[in-house]
């Protein structure tokens, strides 16, 4: 995948299978996991509304909104699931004891998973494929994260011999233990996101990436335009009411720039990939990169028994799931293309095309991955040696992606944006399929640390 | 949003200071709590000689409802309630004899008593002697509220168009009045007409089985509102706007409503909230309009903004909203506005708040035959001085003198204004239709 391509490969666009109709893609015996709606907060930056904030409190009023959107109060949910990224070691039943403190039925069971930025859409897929089995009838999926209230933990040197210290039993022992501590290891250790296999920070990883298929950083700054002008106008159209429950007195995304244009995103200075070799120029800024933010978001997932029982609306299916991970460790892949693999496999099993969708929700981790993303499945040789196609996969319509905005504008809450996007993607298709009467269908694509990504299949019911 | 003076001069040495100074010395009133006893003790009941026949009626209804009755004065009670009888008198000459019985028992009136006048309307073509011994009543009541003492109110049904005297809407009426549900309601004199009514099945579960809308519901008085609605067993849909939503899903948790994050002001509210109420609940019987907001100003100062806001949702709204509910057919629908002491004094900076508050009295008049048209009724509350966060903020000598311009000496609570609004919106209740009914501790402005 050493050639770059043009990022315009409108030309070679191949919908291989256009106008399909919807149909049910579930396993024989299994049966549709509903999604019935959601709720997040807005999303924060880092250090501000919500910097006193911790994570249990912030998903405790995700769910809350929630239960209080559709009469949840003393309902026992099947399960609820969730995570959050950055997690203290005292939250090791996070989602468990966020569940205790809202409105639902105690006796509601729940338990912590975690897949990096994927988390809550692999949160939501678990909770689908418990429901198409029919192990449970109801489902919360969700996921929470801060940056602001995120642990600290102490030096290796310092927790060895504090372990030391409680281990002894006599003062002498204990005095021994602390007389190995050094200056340097009281410094605390802030938590980073770095990849733990390379050393380097997610953006100097996407920043190779970005390099290698030559993305202009003018082409990132119109996808970060994009986005800020998206989820301006969806929220000024309301979008958002049935979505979304302000917390702390912040009613709205407080990343979100509303006003901001090209010539502003021009001015920001490359923050990542300035070590890059020559002839190659850091392209990413503070502007087409993804802010550390604080949030939480849930989705109610139901079978549509359940969901009639209640009275319940009902927005969409959760059709299918796809994971997949690369080898970024050995520079084989960028960190951040794992979903580019995801996808043609998801799609092979619908059989559907890259071009059966009418909405594209991929995350924004970075505005580069969404085009190199999309740069790869133009790509023939790429497609051909590392998705083992025949042909590109394809272009998508431009018009039909993050139509609401995504991450670069809304602030990207690790763990909280998969609720954030399923919820999203759900509602976009069900006011299509009553606009049109016809069904439609939304492609999620989510990028993940450690080389990982989750894709998954929203149609409308 | 506490009382601390009314709390001093009922408890420890405070109070016993405040008896030997001569203080004035608000009442704690008594609230509503299901399972107590609707008066706090015997009733007696009196009536001039035509009305004995009706007062021998309502005796054995109260007497129904498990409460000791008499018919005589005496020494050795320590009266609950006091029912005046007079509805069938013809001269003012006639009502002498159980005025003066009523007067005669109130020094052992008991704290928290109640007095209760049951009249006819006067109305256009009675004779002149009869529409003046009817109509005497209402000065008559205003006054003896004010000679009240320890948390008693008097208040008055006022009986229009031959309405039964023991039809369901007047026993609701009687049995609002006499309860602690209309613990700040005081010098009232409330019309009520000929209505099929049912009474309930449990009289402290009126609303079983219905759907309500509360808006403005997120906190202060309609967070009040939801919960007594819920308490008195409706299914409540919380509006608020969406940036109101945080204490929105608050009261929604708490009262096992759902919560609806919509503008009252947007064009489509009223189909979106019937839609909201059909689908997830199975229907719409109750709609409570509590949204308003304050920008105050003189006139001389006033903004179109300020102005315009004001009417927008306070008024506006409204008026769109029931258009939408009574075009889309709901039957049987109840429709209690919130109006204020201001739209019916006026309040120096409020001409705005004023004239939407006036409106909505307008319009409810105006409603109610629309309403009734499908079933349904419109009526207004209009608070006076209420408890909430707003008015703590009104600077300290300022709120003072005004929680202490009425009858009862002191401000009432949110839930004082929500069982107002549940007796409205109760089935009970469709013989009152059109009417504003102050919850306001007979404050000394206005009626």
């Amino acid at each position: 995948m050493a050639t770059r391509k043009p990022s315009d490969g409108s030309s070679r666009s191949t919908s291989r299978t256009p106008a399909r109709a919807a149909r049910s893609s579930a396993p024989a015996g299994a049966r549709d996991a509903l999604i019935v709606g959601g709720n997040r907060i807005p999303f924060s930056r880092a250090g501000k509304k919500y910097a006193d904030a911790s994570n249990q409190e912030m998903f405790t009023a995700a769910l809350e909104g929630l239960v209080a959107r559709f009469g949840l109060q003393g309902e026992r949910i099947g399960e609820v699931v969730g995570g959050a990224v950055l997690k203290h070691s005292r939250d090791f039943n996070l989602v468990r004891e966020s569940v205790l403190g809202s409105s639902l039925s105690p006796q509601t069971p729940a338990f912590d998973l975690q897949q990096a930025c994927a988390t809550g859409l692999e949160a939501a897929i678990t909770v689908a494929n418990k429901i198409r089995l029919g192990q449970i009838e109801s489902g919360i999926a969700g996921g929470t994260d801060t940056v602001s209230d995120a642990p600290v933990a102490v030096s290796e040197g310092l927790r060895r011999a504090l372990l030391d210290a409680s281990h002894a039993k006599t003062l002498q022992a204990r005095l021994k233990a602390f007389a190995k501590i050094r200056p340097s290891d009281l410094k605390p250790l802030t938590p980073a996101t770095d990849e733990p296999r390379t050393g380097l920070s997610m953006g100097e990883h996407q920043a190779i990436t970005t390099a290698r298929w030559g993305i202009s950083r003018t082409a990132q700054d119109e996808v970060a335009l994009a986005s800020h002008q998206h989820l301006a106008a969806a929220w000024d159209a309301g979008f958002f009411d049935d979505l979304v429950t302000p917390f702390r007195g912040l009613v709205r995304d407080d990343n979100l720039r509303a006003d901001t244009s090209m010539e502003k995103l021009a001015k920001l200075k490359p923050v990542f990939g300035r070590g890059l070799a020559e002839p190659a120029e850091p392209t990413m800024t503070a502007g087409n990169s993804t802010p550390l933010t604080d949030g939480a978001s849930a989705v109610l997932l139901a079978s549509r028994e359940w969901a009639e029982e209640r009275d319940l609306p009902v927005l969409a299916r959760l059709v299918d799931a796809e994971t997949a991970a690369v080898d970024f460790v050995h520079g084989h892949d960028g960190l951040l293309m794992a979903p580019v693999h995801a996808v043609p496999r998801l799609l092979a099993r619908n059989d559907l095309g890259l071009g059966d969708f009418d909405f594209y929700e991929i995350h924004e981790a970075f505005a580069s991955t969404v085009l190199t993303t999309l740069a790869a499945w133009e790509d023939a040789d790429y497609c051909k040696s590392e998705l083992g196609l025949d042909a590109p996969l394809g272009s998508i319509d431009r018009e039909r992606l993050n139509v609401n905005g995504s991450s670069l504008a809304a602030g990207h809450p690790f763990a909280a944006t998969g609720g954030r996007i399923v919820a999203t993607a759900a509602k976009l298709v069900a006011t299509k399929a009553a606009e049109t009467g016809k069904p439609a269908r939304a492609l999620v694509s989510i990028c993940a640390a450690g080389g990982l990504g989750a894709t998954a299949i929203i149609e409308s019911v | 949003m506490t009382d601390s003076y009314t709390k001093a001069v009922n408890s420890g040495l405070t109070k016993t200071l405040a008896k030997k100074l001569g203080l004035p010395r608000p009442a704690i009133l008594r609230r509503f709590r299901a399972g107590d006893p609707l008066t706090v003790g015997p009733v007696l009941v009196v009536s001039d000689d035509a009305s004995a026949g009706d007062a021998d009626a309502l005796a054995k209804t109260l007497h129904g409802w498990g409460l000791d009755v008499r018919r005589q004065p005496t020494d050795d009670a320590r009266w609950g309630a006091v029912l005046l009888v007079l509805t069938e008198v013809t001269q003012p000459t006639d009502v002498s004899g159980a005025v003066l019985a009523a007067g005669s028992v109130l020094r052992r009136l008991a704290p928290n008593g109640r007095v209760v006048t049951v009249s006819r309307a006067a109305a256009a073509g009675d004779a002149p002697a009869l529409a003046a011994a009817r109509h005497g009543v209402d000065g008559f009541l205003r006054s003896l509220a004010k000679e009240l003492r320890a948390g008693a109110t008097g208040n008055g049904i006022v009986l229009t168009d031959d309405a039964p005297v023991d039809g369901t809407s007047t026993l609701a009426t009687l049995r609002f009045f006499l309860s602690a549900r209309s613990a700040y309601v005081d010098g009232q004199l409330l019309p009520v007409g000929p209505a099929d009514a049912e009474a309930p099945a449990d009289w402290d579960r009126p609303l079983a089985g219905k759907v309500a809308v509360v808006t403005g519901a997120a906190r202060g008085i309609g967070a009040a509102i939801a919960k007594t609605l819920a308490r008195d067993g409706a299914t409540v849909v919380c509006v608020d706007v969406p940036a109101a939503g945080e204490g929105l899903a608050r009261t929604a948790n708490a009262v096992g409503g759902t919560a609806l994050q919509l503008d009252v002001t947007s064009e489509d509210a009223g189909h979106r909230i019937l839609e909201h109420a059909r689908t997830r609940h199975g229907g719409l019987d109750i709609v409570v309009h509590n949204a308003g907001i304050l920008r105050d100003k003189l006139l001389a100062n006033m903004s179109p903004d300020k102005w315009d806001a004001v009417i927008a949702v306070n008024l506006e709204a409204q008026l769109r909203i029931n258009a939408q509910l009574l075009d889309a057919g709901v039957q049987g629908l109840r429709i209690v506005s919130l109006a204020s002491t201001s739209g019916i004094a006026g309040n120096k900076g409020q001409t705005n708040y004023g004239y939407s508050k006036a409106g909505v009295i307008g319009h409810t008049r105006a409603t109610a035959p629309l309403a009734a048209a499908q079933g349904g009724t419109a009526n207004a509350v209009a608070p006076g001085f209420i408890e909430t966060e707003m008015t703590a903020s009104i600077p300290f000598a300022t709120r003072e003198v005004a929680r202490r311009l009425n009858s009862l000496q002191q401000g009432g609570r949110p839930v004082d204004v929500a069982e107002a609004i549940v007796f409205l919106a109760s089935p009970a209740s469709a013989g009152v239709n059109g009417q504003v009914l102050r919850v306001c501790g007979q404050n000394l402005v206005g009626q």
